[in-house]
């Protein structure tokens, strides 16, 4: 057998030798093969005590009573803390502090934290924290919408009182976000064909290989130092030096190296249990977390359930949509209330319809808590909306690329909040693009009989099938996300940007604090550097809190913020280097004071390309040092009653169309290929965008047959908390995805770029389950799509 | 117990070993070889793949004590093993030098706190696989990495010109979180033809 290689097409774009537009290699890569590259579970500290963290069996109970006497006293341990040991802060969170640093009196959540164990030895550690007494007695649960506001539900924050309390209809509800805009009414009376469904995505764990981990080392001063992997220091600072009652200058954090993230890093896991076993025992504390307790130790995508109806005209103009997005958030708020503005923002997908109706809220539960994940809030309403066009498309007897052409957004389009999409959004060609792809050879084993390859057949290597009873099945899906934070969120990233001789040669070193957490910002700082300021030596300096916060490596948004922000500071750089050529050279040439000037190659040129001087000999023995803050344009909050105002800065978009094969008899389904198209602005590094985008479709991938996390509804008890009951795609799993770059650019953006990372993730789950759809011919509203939903059993 | 073995070459000893404690932990812990990962630590996700007298195994899923005067190969040794294959000294690599393993145990602080970018010339060695994934783009978050380096070069040891059936095969025990494979598939046959070149 053997395939052909994916094609991969990129447009190019200008050149700068090492600068952006090239496939530049990571800096990081050979210390990445070579296995030297010091993730954060890597790290190591002479008489370094090991943490463990004693979590709940119970989803919901009290706590009646604790008793660590027998725990303390075995041989090799060195603390074990409780809530009555935490010296400040109890709870903390990223917009709302309502997580406790340990459980103080209740638990919410199976897994949640009760106790701390720090010892000479990690089977030390898990063995004492055994031998902690724990009574609970148990509570009523609250797991689904309808247990949460039932009169006489539990409430899980009786005492809350965050900024979104007042416009909650009920206390158990973390945000609700409505977006209304047009006449739904009077346009059902236009609409001829109208489609309802009910859709549920399960929940997805981003599960990132490297588990969490980090080292806190005590200090002199008082303070402590972490190393740590994480999506975000300051936001982990400014959460964490709370909790240790220490000013934000005791705690310093250094990034570590970081095995993926996608989200799951974004709230804080172990950073503070570290600090605080490292500064009540004196020592150096490591917590590694194993990957059982990782499924409890980060928090998951929301679970949704959506409603969704759509009206048309018979000729195929979509005339009104009205939906419900009811997510899970369990029972802290993280990032819930910007997921349902997300939800609820992008809940109809990039089509124009006059007329929405869109409500979205998240629920607090004692289900596993929910926050960030690749994707955010917008997975979940693909999934319904794509379903919906297919279905519209069906019931009007049109293709569904034709049908969703028809209705396509595009630049100028008039979002449901009213936002008018003020850069290029290219729905219709993305499609048109995905669907002129190539398509994979047909059904293999037809043409080769007996020596069909059973391997690339559904089954695999266990031989279920040589071909009988596989049906092919194509579907097609597109997806709309928002780049960098939003509604009014003060977004901006800080960059330290240095220029001065060393060895004789000019060097850049660039400083962010942004976490490097696989994605490539390294990469690209480093490129960027190069075109802006015309060296070829870039060094990228670890990220830590000494420099200022450059902001989350989520939402898509570090090439375009930090990116922004390293662009920025090179400019400043360059600015002050011309000023230093000026006032060195300035009398030797005119062109100092009326040419347009580059750096370029070492050296500063005049846009004519005509070399003044060496940027050696104009530095000399000085540097130039800038550190600048960089934002994007202010986005503002919805309106809490319409959802109307300009609340995301930019729209990313991919489509993706699925080939899968069905063994109708067996409910196993193989992804035979999944092709991707997405417009990225501008490719700063064409090779990792193309690689963001597999990955993204890959995690898509998952969702569509195979990933969640499954919480058992008596006892609200997560079932399956490791990978080998927690599936994540495999190679085997994973088909050929080629890819297909549009470059056009959003000119708000630096270089015209679009954040990448997430737009793949939303279109590649609908794509495949509409391919088993067509395969199929069965309704399949619920992802993952199981064997059984396939068979009926 | 004290357990003897070799590692990349190196006549290795641990005192004190666990019962319980895998291989993976010891070379992790004790031997201050932390390029094979634990990201599953029950064999799951292939992260901590090394060569036990030759043949791949989950490191994690070994009793350290069942490794008593045999050979293991880490993702640390890997430049040198496939270096002395095609030198054809040394097949099952149980002779040479051994890889330069630097004493102590795990990563220290100031490693940690500074990584430093390595041009990726041939001023490093490396060795083909492990060239391969960088160039191909097959490193992401890089924490599967070592684990598939490992499994990869073991495929093109006894298959140098493997189809995409057989690299998903021999790779399927591996898991990748970030790339989505293809470039996971790319770096393999890129390592194939630059093996037959
Ligand atoms: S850590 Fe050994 S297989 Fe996952
Ligand atoms: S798991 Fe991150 S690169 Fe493979």
């Amino acid at each position: 057998m053997g395939t052909a290689n994916t094609p991969t097409k990129i447009t190019q774009g200008t050149r700068t030798k090492g600068g952006i537009g090239e496939s530049t290699l990571r800096p990081d890569g050979t210390l990445k093969v070579t296995g030297e590259f010091a993730y954060a579970s890597d790290l190591w500290h002479e008489d370094m005590l090991w943490g463990f963290t004693l979590r709940s069996p119970h989803a919901h109970a009290r706590i009646v009573s604790v008793d660590i006497s027998e725990a303390l006293a075995q041989a090799g341990v060195h603390a074990v803390m409780t809530h009555e040991d935490l010296p400040a802060a109890k709870t903390y969170g990223l917009e709302i502090q309502d997580q406790p640093v340990l459980a103080d009196g209740v638990v919410r959540f199976h897994g949640e934290p009760v106790a701390l164990v720090a010892a000479d030895h990690p089977e030390t550690a898990r063995r004492a924290a055994a031998k902690i007494k724990v009574v609970y007695e148990q509570l009523p649960l609250v797991v689904d919408e309808e247990t949460a506001t039932a009169p006489g539900a539990p409430i899980l924050h009786p005492d809350r009182d965050d900024h979104h309390a007042p416009h909650s209809p009920h206390p158990n509800i973390v945000h609700r976000q409505p977006v209304v805009h047009g006449d739904v009414a009077a346009a059902q009376a236009l609409a001829e064909v109208v489609v309802t469904g009910d859709y549920e995505v399960g929940m997805q764990d981003q599960a990132f290989l490297g588990p969490e981990s980090g080292l806190a080392v005590p200090a002199e001063d008082g303070g402590v130092d972490l190393y740590i992997s994480t999506q975000w220091l300051h936001a982990d600072l400014r959460q964490v030096a709370p909790v240790l009652g220490l000013p934000e200058s005791k705690v310093r954090m250094t990034l570590s190296g970081v095995g993926g993230a996608f989200g799951g890093r974004e709230d804080l896991s172990m950073q503070a249990h570290a600090c605080l076993l490292a500064l009540r025992t004196g020592k150096p504390v490591k917590i590694v977390y194993n990957r059982f307790e990782s499924f409890f130790g980060h928090v998951h995508r929301h679970p949704a359930k959506l409603r969704y109806e759509h009206g048309a005209t018979r000729d195929g103009k979509l005339v009104y949509m009205k939906c419900r997005i009811v997510l899970d958030g369990g029972p802290y708020a993280s990032s819930s209330p910007a997921v349902v503005g997300n939800a609820a923002s992008l809940a109809v997908g990039p089509y124009e319809i006059e007329n929405v109706d869109i409500e979205a809220l998240a629920l607090y539960s004692n289900n596993p808590p929910c926050g960030a994940m690749r994707g955010f809030g917008a997975v979940q309403a693909c999934f319904a909306y794509e379903a919906q066009m297919d279905k519209m498309a069906a019931a009007l007897g049109m293709h569904p690329v034709e049908f969703r052409q028809l209705n396509a957004m595009s630049q100028g389009s008039v979002m449901p909040t009213g936002q008018i999409v003020d850069s290029p959004a290219p729905v219709a060609e993305l499609l048109r693009r995905v669907r002129a792809m190539p398509m994979p050879p047909e059904q293999q084993w037809l043409a080769a009989g007996e020596t069909a390859d059973v391997r690339a057949l559904p089954g695999g290597l266990s031989n279920t099938t040589h071909g009988e009873g596989v049906v092919r099945g194509v579907g097609y899906a597109v997806g709309i996300k928002n780049v960098g934070f939003s509604e009014g969120f003060d977004d901006y990233s800080t960059a330290r940007v240095r220029i001065e001789v060393i060895a004789g040669e000019p060097v850049a070193t660039v400083h962010t604090a942004m976490a490097e957490v696989g994605q490539g910002g390294v990469t690209v700082h480093a490129q960027i550097a190069r075109t802006e300021l015309g060296v070829t030596q870039v060094t990228i300096n670890p990220a830590d809190t000494r420099v200022g916060s450059a902001g989350s490596t989520s939402a898509s948004r570090q090439t375009y913020v930090t990116g922004g922000a390293v662009k920025h500071s090179c400019e400043a750089v360059r600015e002050k280097v011309l000023e230093l050529g000026r006032a060195k050279f300035g009398s030797y040439h005119p062109a100092w004071a009326t040419a347009e000037l580059l750096l370029e190659g070492g050296k500063v040129v005049t846009d004519g390309g005509e070399v003044l001087a060496d940027l050696v000999d104009v530095l000399g023995g000085e540097a130039v040092d800038i550190e600048l803050e960089w934002r994007h344009r202010p986005t503002e909050p919805f309106d809490l009653r319409t959802g109307q105002g300009f609340g995301h800065v930019q729209y990313s978009f991919a489509a993706h169309r699925a080939v899968v094969e069905v063994d109708t008899e067996l409910g196993l389904v193989k992804v035979i290929e999944l092709a991707c198209a997405q417009d990225v602005g501008k490719a700063l590094n064409p090779l990792s965008v193309v690689g963001q985008i597999q990955g993204g479709t890959t995690q898509g991938l998952g969702l569509a047959v195979m990933e969640e996390i499954i919480v058992d509804p008596a006892t609200a008890k997560v079932r399956n908390p490791s990978f080998t009951d927690y599936l994540i795609p495999t190679i085997l799993d994973t088909p050929p995805i080629p890819v297909d770059v549009l470059e056009l650019a959003d000119d708000h953006a630096p270089y015209g770029l679009r954040g990448v990372g997430e737009a793949p993730t939303l279109s590649s789950t609908p794509a495949v389950v509409a391919a088993i759809r067509a395969a199929t011919g069965l309704a399949l509203g619920r992802v993952p799509v199981r064997p059984e939903h396939l068979t009926g059993t | 117990m004290r357990v003897t073995f070799t590692v990349n070459g190196r006549p290795q000893e641990a005192d004190d070993v666990w019962e319980g404690e895998s291989l993976l932990y010891v070379l992790r812990e004790r031997m201050g070889l932390p390029g094979s990962k634990n990201a599953c630590e029950q064999g799951e996700c292939g992260s901590c793949t090394v060569r036990l007298d030759g043949v791949p195994v989950c490191a994690c899923l070994v009793a350290a004590g069942q490794c008593q005067d045999r050979e293991i190969v880490t993702v640390e040794g890997l430049a040198d093993y496939a270096k002395e294959r095609t030198a054809g000294a040394c097949g099952a690599g149980t002779c040479g030098p051994g890889a330069g393993i630097s004493a102590g145990i795990g990563t220290g602080i100031d490693e940690a706190r500074q990584w430093q970018a390595r041009p990726t010339d041939e001023s490093v060695d490396l060795s083909p696989i492990q060239q391969a994934f960088i160039d191909a783009g097959a490193v992401q978050c890089g924490f599967c990495t070592p684990g598939l380096l490992v499994a990869a070069d073991e495929l093109l040891e006894r298959n140098a010109d493997p189809t995409d059936a057989d690299i998903r095969e021999a790779l399927s025990g591996n898991l990748c979180r970030c790339t989505g494979y293809e470039k996971i598939l790319d770096a393999v046959r890129l390592a194939a033809a630059r093996q037959e070149a």
